[in-house]
């Protein structure tokens, strides 16, 4: 087991370098945007001493290098500043945002990677017949259409006309958890048809590829159905590629939610960081790049692992 | 007579092909063959690649590889004709009374389940035992095929084994269900001889004991008439002749039979060395980049001019290696090669432009040695201008003297490699390195793609233009057959040392070093109860000892 424990923990120690490095490029790229911190909370017409007794107070006259460090230190420690909009502590406002950004993408997650896949092995099971041109036809249309579009137009009929789900998702912690799943159905089936054609079409991609596989026709020798050899024989060998997508979808669904959100008004990471962006207030803004760095990093490297574990070479050495 | 367990009428299989540039067509490539089998009969199909033999094996499962289909005729197994039944009547058969056992076990293993599952599953699925039942089947399965450590090594996944254990996990794979046939297609080609007789062994016995009828696929009559009660010899879809082991191999009928059964007879007069050797390995140690270990040994060969050097081993022993050490692709650790009087550079890029002309090879895939996008004269020409700076008529004329001399002729001068035959693209690889007018050509293993009569041609003709230009050859080869017929000095190679090293006659001449009369007696012979022979001499031996 040495060798592949080795491989794993070069993949951890690799992508905590690589959050490194991108707190780094964050924390650049903030530094370099135009504007003066003092100024834009204090105004236009704030006074001279005012400005610089503001600076010193926020550290602003250290060089960069020790305000990165000071930023590094805290954001370890779970302290991410203070909005300078607000006053509010950082981390306390991101985290009940990001549990709702978690719970959104869970459940879009949890409907969206099974089906995915089971439409994948059904197209491989019936390719080039119609199953297989039907569920090409409707993913690839649902990605196409703007997720916005797809978002009103089922608000129009789901929500207005039928009224079987609130338009609106509002959620907060008195609700029971039937409650708020019934308020997030929307975006969630919004989300899960942005999602599935990626996923399903990789996986009929990397089934198919190993559906030419001499010990698939070892398999349909031995009088299997053509589902089993698909999902006893196929889809093991084919977990690499596959997850190496749906991860990418994940980390979609976490980050890339900021249209559905305002869509739908969800109180998630997206539109916090929206409206921070447009009040220019750095702390904010760096604390969500960061967390949404680390989420990326982190489900890429979940892939990789995944990756690595799946191979029976290396699982099992000589 | 009862009715026979397998019953085959005027059987038809077609395909489509999709030729370069013209629209797909129908072919047929079996036209109506029949044969009856028995319970607990061996039938050997034999033939050359092309000849239907895997297409008729798989038709006893009702299935047809790729584009494969059957067209017409009847296939009748336990009374019932398998052609007109449901999918899930074929289903029930396959893997339960008909079972497959492919050349290439290592590809027919799925790389992500252990052998025991893999084993035990067809047993499973078609309801023939229980689990428990199935996997104490398989144990004695592994057992019975002389596999180590039969309790555990299900537990393992095929990467874990060697490919000739493989091939054995294949055998039980396929006898596990307790199939009143196994269909075997070339079980044993993939391996390397003292390997294949192990595993022959073994598949006969299982199919001895265990009483199950078989048809036995492959290309080498020696190796079929080792297991099988009757031959049917199969030529482009068609039945050349069919009938019992003892009347195939010692009173063939026909001539395509007869060629079969004295191929390799070319008889070559080995040369003595007179003269200063053209090609000298001295001392060579050579090893792979970051790896530990050597894989060639303090090699010491010598090549005489106009002389073949037949270089032999298994696969791992280190032959191709020294192939590429020569050539200059892996620089040695220690030691020097010496061509033509001087000293070679160990790193083919520092090689002047004559030692490069001097020194050719050939490979064993002639398939992916040539562009398929040039034509036949543009690929033999490449070399006339390179070297000899030869343009327009001048170069033609070269280019058709070659193709003479390869006996293909003027009108394959514009034709593309996807046209031509496996030994037709061999010969054009061979006159590419003639071209050059070099002293030396390396042939890595270049008949073992080929059909037996077709890679017979090919030796003659490379003896032939040995005559003509006075070339001399290291020949890189794993058949002993090959061997014989046209070397001078045999080198056997063995982990990465020569074992034994001197003319034909010293080599193939007794005493032998225990290596060397292993690989010479695992050979087949193209004779009744050769097998049995063997065996009983080693247990003998074995035992003596």
């Amino acid at each position: 087991m040495a060798p592949i424990l080795k491989l794993v923990a070069q993949r951890v120690a690799l992508s905590l370098l690589l959050l490194l490095m991108v707190s780094v490029l964050i924390f650049a790229g903030t530094m370099i945007l135009p504007g003066d911190v003092a100024q834009s909370i204090l105004g236009q017409s704030a006074t001279p001493e005012a400005l610089a007794n503001l600076r010193a107070d926020l550290g602003l006259n250290d060089p960069p290098v020790t305000r990165y460090f000071q930023w590094l230190w805290g954001a370890l420690h779970g302290d991410l500043g203070t909005a300078l909009t607000s006053g509010q502590d950082i981390t306390t406002a991101i985290g009940s945002r990001l549990s709702n950004t978690m719970f959104l993408a869970f459940w879009a997650a949890a409907i969206s990677v099974p089906l995915a896949i089971f439409l994948g092995l059904l197209a491989v099971r019936y390719q080039n017949r119609w199953p297989d041109k039907l569920i090409s036809a409707f993913t690839l249309t649902s990605i196409s259409i703007p997720e916005f579009l797809i978002g009103y137009v089922l608000m129009y009929l789901l929500a207005v006309k039928l009224r079987w789900f609130p338009s609106v998702a509002m959620i907060n912690d008195s609700m029971s958890l039937g409650q708020k799943l019934n308020s997030i159905a929307l975006p969630v089936t919004v989300l899960t048809l942005v999602v599935l054609a990626q996923m399903m079409r990789m996986t009929r991609a990397a089934i198919l590829n190993v559906m030419q596989s001499a010990y698939i026709e070892t398999a349909e020798l031995k009088g299997l159905t053509m589902f089993k050899i698909i999902w006893r024989h196929a889809f093991p060998n084919s977990i690499s590629p596959i997850v190496n997508v749906v991860m990418l979808n994940l980390a979609y669904l976490v980050v890339g939610v900021v249209v559905i959100e305002v869509v739908f008004v969800y109180p998630g990471m997206g539109q916090y960081l929206v409206d921070h962006v447009s009040k220019r207030d750095v702390p904010v803004v760096q604390a969500c790049g960061l967390i949404f760095a680390a989420v990326y990093i982190g489900l890429n490297m979940v892939a990789d692992i995944v990756s690595i574990l799946a191979n029976p070479r290396l699982r099992h050495p000589k | 007579m009862s009715e026979p367990l397998l019953k085959v009428r005027d059987l038809k299989i077609g395909a489509t092909v999709y030729a370069p540039g013209e629209p797909p067509k129908d072919i047929e490539i079996v036209h109506g063959v029949s044969f009856d089998l028995e319970r607990g009969k061996v039938l050997g199909l034999i033939g050359e690649s092309g000849a239907g033999k895997s297409t008729i094996g798989l038709s006893s499962m009702a299935y047809g590889r790729g584009g494969v289909e059957i067209t017409g005729g009847e296939v009748w197994i336990n009374g019932r004709d398998i052609l007109k039944s449901k999918l899930s009547d074929i289903r029930r058969l396959r893997g339960g009374e008909v079972t497959y056992v492919s050349q290439s076990a290592a590809a027919s293993f799925n790389p992500a389940k252990t052998i025991m599952e893999q084993v035990i599953e067809a047993a499973v699925e078609q309801g023939k035992f229980s689990r428990r039942e199935a996997e104490t089947r398989a144990r004695a399965l592994f057992d019975k095929l002389g596999l180590p450590d039969p309790e555990n090594i299900g537990a393992r996944y095929p990467h874990q084994v060697s490919g000739g254990q493989l091939q054995r996990c294949m055998t039980a794979l396929a006898l596990c269900p307790e199939p009143d046939l196994v269909v075997f297609d070339e079980p044993t080609t993939a391996l390397d001889v003292t390997t294949q007789i192990d595993v022959l062994m073994a598949i006969k016995e299982a199919i001895r004991d265990t009483g199950v009828a078989a048809l036995y696929i492959t290309h080498d009559l020696a190796v079929v008439a080792q297991v099988s009660d009757d031959i049917m010899v199969l030529r482009n879809g068609d039945k050349v002749e069919y009938g019992s082991v003892d009347q195939i191999i010692n009173d063939p009928q026909e001539d395509y039979t007869k060629a079969l059964v004295s191929v390799r007879s070319i008889n070559h007069e080995e040369k003595a060395p007179t003269e200063e050797a053209v090609l000298s390995v001295r001392n060579v140690t050579a090893r792979y980049k970051g790896t530990k270990f050597d894989v060639l040994h303090n090699v010491n060969v010598d090549l005489y001019p106009g002389q073949t050097l037949a270089v032999v081993g298994e696969s791992g022993s280190g032959k191709s290696t020294l192939a590429r050490v020569i050539t200059g692709l892996l620089p040695p650790s220690e030691g020097e090669i010496f061509f033509a009087g001087r000293t070679l550079t160990e790193d083919f890029k520092t090689r002047s432009r004559e030692d490069l002309r001097e020194l050719q090879m050939i490979f064993q895939m002639a398939d992916v040695a040539m562009n398929p996008r040039q034509t036949v004269g543009t690929i033999i020409g490449r070399p006339l201008e390179f070297y000899f700076g030869l343009r327009g008529a001048e170069k033609r004329k070269r280019i058709i003297e070659l193709l003479d001399e390869i006996e293909l002729g003027e009108s394959f001068i514009d034709r593309f490699p996807a046209e031509l035959s496996g030994g037709q693209k061999q010969r054009v690889c061979i006159a590419r390195a003639l071209a050059a007018k070099p002293k030396v050509i390396i042939c890595d293993e270049v008949t073992s793609a080929l059909d037996p009569l077709v890679a017979d041609g090919i030796l003659k003709l490379l003896l032939n233009l040995q005559k003509i230009e006075d070339v001399a050859y290291l020949f890189i080869t794993h058949d002993l057959a090959t061997v014989k017929a046209i070397s001078d000095n045999i080198a056997v190679m063995y982990k990465g040392k020569v074992q034994r090293y001197g003319s034909k006659t010293q080599v193939l001449t007794p005493p032998f070093d225990d290596y060397t009369d292993l690989l010479l007696s695992s050979v087949p012979e193209m004779r009744l109860g050769w097998l049995e022979e063997v065996i009983a001499n080693r247990k003998m031996e074995s035992a003596g000892n």
